[in-house]
C-alpha cells in the first residue's frame, strides 16, 4: 500500500505580513497566475518591493479547480509559442522551486472522430511539430497502445478514427503548485496578502497610482491584473473594457479506485477530457455553461452529458461514481485566446482571458506578465496576445484547439 | 457458515423466517432480508474492514448509513462495483463482495444494465422520510398539494426506524407504527409519490433537484428483465422541505479508529433496526444526551454497558434517569483518551476533563469490545448549502445550522437543529403547510397534537463538544479525524505549521473531507480540530468547507441514462438511407448525419472506388443523395432586403425562377457559411446550407431578423426534412433529366444554369428541379417531397441506367469541387478565412452593406499578405499529400530544435485527380495569390515535397463543360 | 437549472433554450462610419457584470423566440423576462424572500403544472 506523501514543511510556506502603504507592482489576484508573476518579477527582475493581493485564500479560484491539464499543443505559432515555453518552465520548476508538486508528463492524447476531427489533429500535429512542439498523430491502433481503456471499437456512434498525442504534457497536483510559487515568492520578500480585496483604483489622470482595498489603500509603481474569473469586474472599476465573458465552467472527480487510466484524454467531438490522478480518482471536466456566470456554479444538464460521453469513449467507468462536482469561473474572449498587456489606463497590465487554458499556461503567463510589469513593454511571448487585436482584427483563434468545442 | 452469535432474540425489522447467504472477504456469511452487508456482518460478529489506505491500519464498521467511513465493499456481480457502502448495501441471496482500503477497481466488463430518467413537476419536494419529512409530506398532501417524498432508505420512517423501547414504554413501536400510518395515508393520496431507495443528491437553481433511485440492486439474481438497474428522477419543484436528518459526529482522541468504536447513534440502529448486538461489552462516550438512548437500548438488549463517560460538567435530567434505571455508572466531566487492543477494541481509557477541556484526572481503564461515540450532531445541510444557503454556527447545539434562507426552500426538524421527536413533527407540519400554501395550496389540516411516544426522545440537549482530546502521550498520530483519508490531527498540525490558516488550504494539504463520505463524519469535526490548533474560540469564525453536490456519490452510468451507444447521440439518415446500405456505401458522419462516402464494389478499395465514381461524374452521368443540406425556406415581403443584409453579394435582384452562390459572414467578416440560395417568387427563396450548419444557419437568420430588424417582414422555417435533394451530374445528366421529368424543355436555353424549374416528374411526383453545379459538370438537383425521396432516387438510376448512371459519395464529391476550386466551409476556411482570402472578392459587394462588411477594411484584415486560397499541384506528380500538411518556403532549414521553423500556411483539402491524372492540393497560403507559379515546400511527415502554386481553379478553369 | 420564462411560452427548463449574451447592442445604423476601435466595441466587447445583467435568450426548442431577461448573475436569480424592443426594466433591488411567499408571487410558476 502506498503512503500519500504529504509534503514535510518545518517552516510555514510563506508569512502573512501585514499590507505596506506602497509597492513597486501590486498584482491584484493570488492564483497561480498572480503568484507566478510575483516569482518571476523577484526571480528574473529583481524587483521584490511586491505584494499579491488575493481577496480570498491563496490559489483559491481557479486554482483550486481546474482539471490540471499540462499540454502545449495549440494551433497557431503565436500561442504554441506561449504555451511550450509554459511547458518547458513546467519542466524545470520542480527543481527550480524545490518542490515535488508531482508533475506527471503522461502524455496527452486529444481524439479525432469525423475525417474533420481528423484534418485538424493533423494540421495540428504538423504545425507543432515544426513549432518544435512534441505532437505526433495516432492511428486507432496506435491509441489503443496509449490507452487500452478507451473504446476504439468501429462501431461506436463516433468511432475513433486517431488523435494526436503529445508525450510530454501531463498533468500537476494545482494546490502545490501555488504553494511551491508562493513559498518561494514570499521568500524572495514578496508579500502575499490573503482576505484582501481591491474595491477601487487610484489614478492621477490616466495613470494608475494604487488601489483601494478592503485592508486599506495600497500605492503601487505598476499594477497587474491577473484574477481570473473577476477581470471584468476590476477593470470596471479601473474604468475600462474588457472583451471578455464570464462563464461557469464545471468539472468533477470520482472516488479512489486502482489505475486503469495512464494518460491524460481529451475529445472536443464527443466532449470529455479525463485523468486519473494520483491518488487514483478520475477528473474530468465538463462542458462551459451557455450564460454568464460568476456563480462558481453550473446546470446538471452539462454534468449528464460529460457523463454519456465518458461512459461512451470509456465503458470502465460506468460504475465508478460521481464523487464531488465543482465550478470555476472561465474568463473568455472573442478568440479563445488570453489577453495579456497593457490597458487603456496607464500603468495598469492585465492578464486575463484564459478560457479553459489557464493553469497549463501558468509558469509562461507569469515569466509574460512579469516581463511586461517589469519593462513596461510586452515580452516578444505575449506581444501578439494585447487587447488591441481585437481592433486591428489579428485574433489569434484557438476555438479549434481549445479543451472545450464550442 | 458463522452462525448469527449477535444477533439479538427478538425485534428488528429484518424477516427471520428467510436466511440469505452472502460471501465476504472470501467467508461464507448469512443474514436475513431487512440487513445491510453491515448488519449481517455484525450479527455474525464480524466489525473489521480491509485495513485503511493509506497507513493500513485496522478498521472496523463504524457507521450504519451513507456516512460510513471504512467499512467500502467491491460488489461482485455481472458488472462488479466498487466504493459501495456496506451500511447502504442491501442483503440479498447470493451476495459476494470484499472489503476495499479506500481505493475501488474498475471492472472491465461492459455495464449492460439500463439506467434511466424520469421528469416530475411537483408543488412540493419533501426530502427525507423520518418524522420531519412523513409530517411535512402529510401536511402539503392534506392541504391538496401535488407532493413527492423522497428517501434514501429502503423503507421510510427515517431515525423512528430505529427508536428503541429501552425506556420499556414501548414507544419505538408506536413510533413506528404511526410511520407506518403515515406512509399509508401517502399512498393513499392520489397526487403524491413516494420514492424509497431514493437519494436527492444535488439542488439546483430554481428548486431543481436530482435523486438517483436504485431499482433492482436489492433484488440480487431476482431482478427482473427489462428494469432499469437506477433512475436518475429530475424534480422541478416549487417548494422544497429538506427533512434531511443530522449526523453524528465521532470523537477524535488517540487510538479512536480502532474497530469496535462506532458512532452511538449507529449502535442503537443496529440494535434497534437490525436487532444486532454490534458487542458483548459497550462503553458509551458522549458530549449529549442523544448516546444515552444507545446505552439504554444497549441495556435492554443485554449488552452489559461497562460505563457511560460524559464531557459534561454535570448528570443531566437524562443522564440520571438512565443512570438510576440501569445502574450503570455515568462518569461526568470525563472522556476517553484512549484505545486498547490488537485489532478490535478490548479497552479503553477514561479521564478526568477539567475546565479547559484538558484531561486532568489518572487514566482509568474499561475493558470492552465496543466503544459507541458522540461527539455531537450536525444537521444535515448539504442540500441547503448547495443552493447557497447561508449557514451559522449555533453555540448551544455545537453545529452548523442553516442561517440564511434559500428561495422557496425550507428546512424541518434535525436538519436544522431540531432534534427531539415532537419538535421534528410539529417543525414537519408547518412547514409542510407552508409549502403547500406557498404552491397555492392553502388549508393544510391543523396539525395534531404531538403523540405520547414522541415525548420521550429529547435529543442531545446541552452539548459540551470535545474537538481534539489530548492523548496520554502528546501524540496525536492516531487521532483520526478523517478515516477514509487516514488524516490525523499531527497531519493537520502539520498544515497549520506551513502556515494553512484556511480550512480550504487544510483540506487540501491533508485531502482531508474529499474521500466518498465527503466529510459527513469529519467535516465539522476538521473545524473543530483546526480551531483548536490555531487557538480560534467559536468554529464559526473558520467556517465551514463548501458542500457540493452530489450528497451521496453516483454512478457515472446513472447520470449518462439511456444516452449510450447508439442512443449516445442521434443518427441522422435521409429518405435514401437503406438504399445506400443495400449499396454497400461506407458511410461518413457529417454534423449528425450518416453520408455515403463512396460505394465500393467488390474489391474495390476507396480510391479505386472514387476514381470511378468521379469519371463516371465527368464522363457520364451520376447522382449523389445531397438531401443532407440544410434547407430554409424564407418568405416575406422583405425577404430580399434580408438576404442583401446576410449575404455578401445581392439577392434582392435574384429573379424568381433563379438561384444564386451566396456567402454569409459574421460579423468579424469571416465566412460562416455558403449555399445555393433559389428565388421561388418575389416574397420567397429556398435557402441551402451546408450539412454541418443548418441549424446555427437558422439560428443566425432569425437572431438578426427578430433582435434587429423586426421590422423587415420574412420568417424563417427549417425545410431541411422535408425534401429529399437528388443531384444528377455529368455530361449526360440532360438525358437522365430528360427521361426522369419528360414534361420539362431540358435544352440550354429554355431551361440555363442557375435556371430552376417547378415540374412533375415521369413518376407523377412533383419536383423542383435546378440547375446548379458542385463540379463543374452540368449537372441537376431535383428535389422532392422527402416522402417520396427514395422513390424519386431509384427512379432516377432506372432513368440513367441506360447511361450508366454511378451513385458517388461524398469523397468524390471532394474531389470534383475540390478540382474546380470550389470550398467546403470548416474544411477550407476554418473561422479565419474572408471570402477574398478564399479567392471569391467577386462574391463581395461594394453597393451595399451586409453583416461582417466593416471588418474587412480592419489593418490586418486588409492586408495584402493574408493565407489566400490556392491550388498546389506536387511536382513529382505522385505524391498526394496529407491534409493538415504545412507549407514552408523553398531553402527554409527544417530544423525546429532549434526554433519554430516559419511556416506559410497549410493544406486544407488534398486528393488525387483522375481528370488531371495526378494528385492535387487546395491550400491557404500567405500571399499565396501572388505566389503562383512559384515553388513551396509541403512538410509531409518527413518527407519535404516540393509543391507548385496555382490558381485553386485546376478543372476546365474557362468552364466549358458548366453546359454539357 | 435555471427555470426561465418565457415572455411567449411560459417558464421552461433552461435546456430549453439558447442564450445569447449581452442585450440592447443594436447593429450601428452605420458601420462604415465608425473608426476601427468604435467597429471593435460592438463586434467583440460586452458588457460583463456581476449582478444584473440584460441579456438576450432564445426558445429553441419552444417558440424560437427571442426575447430579453435581467438576470443576476452572481445569483443567477432572473429579476424578469421582457419581449425584444421592450424597455430594460430598472432592476429593483431583489427582497430576500422568507418562508412563506405569497402564492401570487408564482402565478406565472403555478401555470407550468400540467406542461409535461
Amino acid at each position: 500500500m502506498t503512503t500519500e506523501p504529504l509534503p514535510e514543511h518545518p517552516e510555514p510556506l510563506w508569512r502573512n505580513p501585514e499590507p505596506r502603504s506602497s509597492y513597486d507592482v501590486v498584482i491584484v489576484g493570488g492564483g497561480g497566475h498572480g503568484l507566478a508573476t510575483a516569482y518571476y518579477l523577484a526571480s528574473v527582475h529583481g524587483i521584490t518591493n511586491v505584494a499579491v493581493l488575493e481577496k480570498g485564500w491563496l490559489a483559491g479560484g481557479n486554482m483550486a479547480r481546474n482539471t490540471t491539464i499540462i499540454r502545449s499543443n495549440y494551433l497557431w505559432d503565436e500561442s504554441a509559442a506561449l504555451y511550450e515555453h509554459a511547458l518547458k518552465l513546467w519542466e524545470g520548476l520542480p527543481d527550480e522551486l524545490d518542490y515535488d508538486f508531482l508533475f506527471s508528463q503522461r502524455g496527452v492524447l486529444n481524439l479525432a472522430h469525423t475525417l474533420q476531427d481528423v484534418r485538424e489533429g493533423t494540421r495540428r500535429a504538423n504545425a507543432n511539430r515544426l513549432n518544435g512542439v512534441d505532437s505526433v498523430w495516432l492511428g486507432p491502433d496506435e491509441i489503443a497502445e496509449v490507452c487500452p481503456i478507451l473504446n476504439t471499437s468501429p462501431d461506436t456512434r463516433y468511432p475513433v478514427l486517431g488523435g494526436t498525442y503529445q508525450p510530454r504534457a501531463g498533468i500537476a497536483k494545482h494546490d502545490h503548485v501555488a504553494w511551491a510559487l508562493a513559498r518561494r515568492a514570499d521568500a524572495l520578500g514578496v508579500d502575499l496578502i490573503q482576505g484582501c480585496e481591491v474595491t477601487g483604483f487610484l489614478k492621477d489622470g490616466n495613470r494608475v497610482t494604487g488601489v483601494e482595498t478592503t485592508r486599506g489603500r495600497i500605492h503601487a509603481g505598476r499594477v497587474g491584473l491577473a484574477a481570473a474569473g473577476h477581470s471584468s469586474v476590476l477593470a470596471e472599476l479601473a474604468g475600462f473594457r474588457l472583451p471578455v465573458q464570464s462563464h461557469p465552467l464545471q468539472a468533477l472527480v470520482s472516488e479512489l479506485h486502482e489505475p486503469v487510466h495512464p494518460t491524460v484524454v481529451m475529445s472536443n467531438h464527443v466532449h470529455v477530457y479525463v485523468s486519473q490522478a494520483h491518488k487514483g480518482e478520475l477528473v474530468m471536466g465538463a462542458g462551459v455553461d451557455a450564460y454568464n456566470g460568476y456563480g462558481q456554479r453550473g446546470a446538471f444538464h452539462v454534468i449528464e452529458q460529460q457523463m454519456a460521453a465518458a461512459v461512451e469513449l470509456f465503458p470502465v467507468f460506468a460504475r465508478a461514481h460521481v464523487l464531488r462536482t465543482w465550478g470555476g469561473i472561465v474568463d473568455v474572449t472573442p478568440d479563445a485566446s488570453p489577453i495579456i498587456g497593457a490597458t487603456p489606463v496607464d500603468g495598469l497590465f492585465v492578464n486575463c482571458g484564459w478560457g479553459t487554458g489557464g493553469f497549463k499556461a501558468t509558469p509562461a503567463a507569469g515569466w509574460t506578465f512579469a516581463h511586461t510589469l517589469a519593462t513596461g513593454v510586452p515580452h516578444p511571448l505575449n506581444e501578439p496576445f494585447s487587447l488591441d487585436r481585437f481592433t486591428t482584427g489579428a485574433l489569434i483563434d484557438e476555438h479549434g484547439a481549445a479543451a472545450v468545442a464550442h | 457458515m458463522t452462525e448469527q452469535h449477535r444477533r439479538l432474540p427478538h425485534g428488528g425489522r429484518i424477516d427471520r423466517t428467510t436466511t440469505l447467504r452472502f460471501t465476504l472477504d472470501g467467508r461464507e456469511l448469512t443474514g436475513h432480508p431487512g440487513d445491510t452487508v453491515a448488519s449481517a456482518m455484525l450479527a455474525s460478529g464480524i466489525i473489521e474492514v480491509a485495513p485503511s489506505l493509506y497507513r493500513g491500519r485496522p478498521r472496523g464498521i463504524v457507521a450504519a448509513g451513507v456516512d460510513e467511513p471504512n467499512a467500502l465493499l467491491q460488489l461482485a456481480g455481472p458488472c462488479s462495483e466498487g466504493m459501495l457502502p456496506a451500511t447502504t448495501v442491501e442483503l440479498y441471496d447470493g451476495l459476494a463482495a470484499t472489503t476495499l482500503s479506500g481505493r475501488g477497481r474498475l471492472d472491465p466488463t461492459p455495464d449492460t444494465a439500463v439506467y434511466d430518467k424520469k421528469y416530475v413537476h411537483t408543488d412540493v419536494l419533501v426530502i427525507g422520510a423520518g418524522p420531519a419529512g412523513l409530517a411535512a409530506a402529510a401536511a402539503a398532501t392534506g392541504a391538496g398539494a401535488r407532493v413527492v417524498l423522497v428517501d434514501e432508505q429502503p423503507e421510510t420512517g427515517g431515525a423512528l426506524l430505529s427508536e428503541g423501547d429501552g425506556d420499556g414504554t414501548g414507544s419505538g413501536e408506536a413510533a413506528r407504527a404511526w410511520a407506518a400510518a403515515a406512509r399509508a395515508a401517502l399512498d393513499a393520496a392520489p397526487d403524491t409519490r413516494v420514492l424509497t431507495r431514493t437519494s436527492a443528491f444535488g439542488s439546483y437553481d430554481g428548486n431543481y433537484v436530482l435523486a438517483v433511485q436504485r431499482r433492482t440492486d436489492h433484488l440480487g439474481a431476482g431482478a427482473p428483465a427489462g428494469v432499469s438497474r437506477q433512475r436518475l428522477w429530475h424534480v422541478r419543484a416549487r417548494q422544497v422541505v429538506l427533512a434531511t436528518g443530522a449526523h453524528e459526529r465521532p470523537l477524535v482522541f488517540a487510538g479512536n479508529d480502532r474497530p469496535g468504536v462506532m458512532l452511538a447513534s449507529a449502535v442503537r440502529t443496529y440494535v434497534n433496526r437490525y436487532a444486532v448486538a454490534p458487542g458483548a461489552r459497550a462503553v458509551v462516550a458522549t458530549t449529549n444526551d442523544s448516546a444515552y438512548d444507545t446505552a439504554a437500548d444497549l441495556h435492554a438488549a443485554g449488552v452489559t454497558v461497562a460505563a457511560v463517560v460524559d464531557s459534561r460538567p454535570h448528570l443531566s435530567t437524562r443522564a440520571a434517569e438512565f443512570a438510576d434505571a440501569t445502574g450503570v455508572p455515568v462518569s461526568t466531566a470525563s472522556a476517553v483518551t484512549g484505545t486498547a487492543g490488537a485489532a478490535r477494541l478490548t479497552g479503553v481509557t477514561v479521564r478526568a476533563l477539567d475546565d479547559e477541556g484538558q484531561p486532568a484526572g489518572p487514566g482509568r481503564s474499561f475493558a470492552c469490545d465496543l466503544l459507541a461515540v458522540s461527539g455531537g450532531w450536525s444537521p444535515a445541510v448539504h442540500l441547503h448549502s448547495q443552493r447557497q444557503g447561508a449557514l451559522r454556527w449555533d453555540a448551544d447545539r455545537a453545529a452548523f445550522v442553516p442561517g440564511g434562507p434559500v428561495d422557496d426552500q425550507q428546512s424541518a426538524g434535525a436538519a436544522r437543529g431540531t432534534y427531539d421527536l415532537a419538535g421534528c413533527l410539529a417543525d414537519g407540519a408547518q412547514a409542510g403547510a407552508r409549502a403547500a400554501a406557498a404552491a397555492g395550496h392553502p388549508g393544510a389540516p391543523a396539525p395534531d397534537e404531538p403523540p405520547p411516544w414522541a415525548a420521550g426522545s429529547a435529543g442531545p440537549g446541552t452539548v459540551r463538544p470535545l474537538w481534539l482530546i489530548p492523548g496520554d502521550d502528546g501524540d496525536e498520530d492516531t487521532h483520526f479525524v478523517d478515516l477514509q483519508r487516514d488524516v490525523t490531527v499531527a497531519d493537520m498540525r502539520r498544515s497549520t505549521g506551513a502556515g494553512m490558516r484556511d480550512a480550504e488550504h487544510v483540506k487540501r494539504y491533508t485531502s482531508l473531507g474529499t474521500a466518498g463520505d465527503q466529510g459527513k463524519t469529519s467535516g465539522v469535526n476538521a473545524i473543530g480540530v483546526i480551531g483548536t490548533l490555531l487557538g480560534v474560540s467559536s468554529p464559526g469564525a473558520l467556517g465551514t468547507t463548501t458542500y457540493r453536490a452530489p450528497y451521496t456519490p453516483v454512478a457515472f452510468a446513472a447520470l449518462a441514462g439511456r444516452e449510450r451507444g447508439a442512443l449516445f447521440a442521434p443518427e441522422r439518415r435521409t429518405a435514401v438511407h437503406d438504399w445506400h446500405v443495400g449499396r454497400g456505401a461506407v458511410f461518413e458522419d457529417v454534423g449528425q448525419w450518416k453520408r455515403p462516402r463512396y460505394y465500393p464494389r467488390p474489391g474495390e478499395d476507396m480510391d479505386r472506388a472514387v476514381i470511378r465514381e468521379c469519371r463516371a461524374a465527368r464522363e457520364g452521368v451520376a447522382f449523389m443523395d445531397a438531401s443532407t443540406l440544410g434547407k430554409i425556406e424564407i418568405r416575406g415581403a422583405d425577404a430580399g432586403e434580408f438576404l442583401n443584409r446576410i449575404y455578401t453579394n445581392g439577392f434582392k435582384k435574384l429573379k424568381p425562377g433563379f438561384a444564386r452562390y451566396g456567402v454569409m459572414c459574421t460579423a468579424d467578416g469571416m465566412i460562416f457559411d455558403d449555399g445555393v440560395t433559389l428565388r421561388l417568387a418575389d416574397d420567397r427563396y429556398f435557402m441551402t446550407t451546408t450539412t454541418g450548419n443548418a441549424a446555427a444557419v437558422l439560428d443566425w437568420l432569425e437572431e438578426w431578423l427578430q433582435t434587429e430588424w423586426p421590422e423587415l417582414d420574412v420568417m424563417c422555417t427549417s425545410v431541411t426534412e422535408q425534401w429529399t435533394t437528388v443531384a444528377v451530374v455529368g455530361p449526360r445528366s440532360r438525358d437522365v433529366i430528360a427521361r426522369l421529368a419528360p414534361a420539362l424543355d431540358v435544352s440550354n436555353d429554355a431551361f440555363p444554369f442557375m435556371a430552376f424549374r417547378e415540374t412533375t416528374l415521369a413518376g407523377g411526383v412533383p419536383a423542383r428541379v435546378c440547375r446548379i453545379s458542385f463540379s463543374g459538370e452540368l449537372a441537376y438537383e431535383i428535389n422532392v417531397s422527402a416522402w417520396y425521396g427514395h422513390a424519386v432516387w431509384e427512379q432516377t438510376e432506372e432513368a440513367g441506367r441506360p447511361f450508366g448512371i454511378t451513385p458517388y459519395g461524398t469523397e468524390a464529391m471532394h474531389v470534383l469541387r475540390a478540382e474546380k476550386g470550389f470550398i467546403i466551409v470548416g474544411q477550407d476556411t476554418d473561422g479565419t478565412v474572408t471570402p477574398q482570402d478564399a479567392g471569391m472578392p467577386w462574391v463581395v459587394s461594394r453597393l451595399k452593406d451586409f453583416v461582417g462588411k466593416r471588418s474587412f477594411s480592419r489593418p490586418d484584415t486588409a492586408r495584402e499578405d493574408r493565407k489566400h486560397l490556392v491550388g498546389l499541384l506536387p511536382a513529382d506528380r505522385r505524391t498526394r499529400l496529407s491534409e493538415g500538411t504545412q507549407i514552408i518556403g523553398r531553402g527554409v532549414p527544417v530544423t525546429p530544435e532549434d526554433g519554430p521553423v516559419p511556416m506559410l500556411g497549410h493544406i486544407t483539402s488534398s486528393y488525387y485527380s483522375p481528370a488531371l491524372g495526378r494528385p492535387f492540393a487546395l491550400a491557404l497560403v500567405a500571399g499565396g495569390r501572388d505566389l503562383a507559379g512559384r515553388t513551396l515546400i509541403a512538410v509531409d511527415g518527413d518527407e519535404l515535397v516540393p509543391v507548385e502554386v496555382h490558381s485553386p481553379v485546376l478543372y476546365d478553369p474557362e468552364g466549358t463543360k458548366r453546359d454539357g | 437549472m435555471l427555470l426561465v420564462t418565457c415572455p411567449w411560452c411560459g417558464p421552461r427548463d433552461e435546456t430549453e433554450f439558447h442564450y445569447g449574451g449581452q442585450a440592447h447592442v443594436p447593429h450601428p445604423a452605420d458601420p462604415a462610419a465608425l473608426d476601427d476601435r468604435q467597429w471593435a466595441e460592438y463586434v467583440f466587447y460586452r458588457e460583463n457584470p456581476k449582478g444584473p445583467f440584460a441579456e438576450r435568450w432564445m426558445h429553441a426548442t419552444g417558440c424560437r423566440r427571442w426575447f430579453n431577461a435581467l438576470r443576476d448573475t452572481a445569483s443567477y436569480r432572473i429579476l424578469a423576462t421582457y419581449r425584444p424592443h421592450e424597455p430594460r426594466p430598472s432592476p429593483q433591488p431583489v427582497e430576500t424572500p422568507t418562508a412563506p411567499p405569497s402564492p401570487g408571487d408564482r402565478r406565472a410558476a403555478g401555470s407550468s403544472g400540467g406542461n409535461r
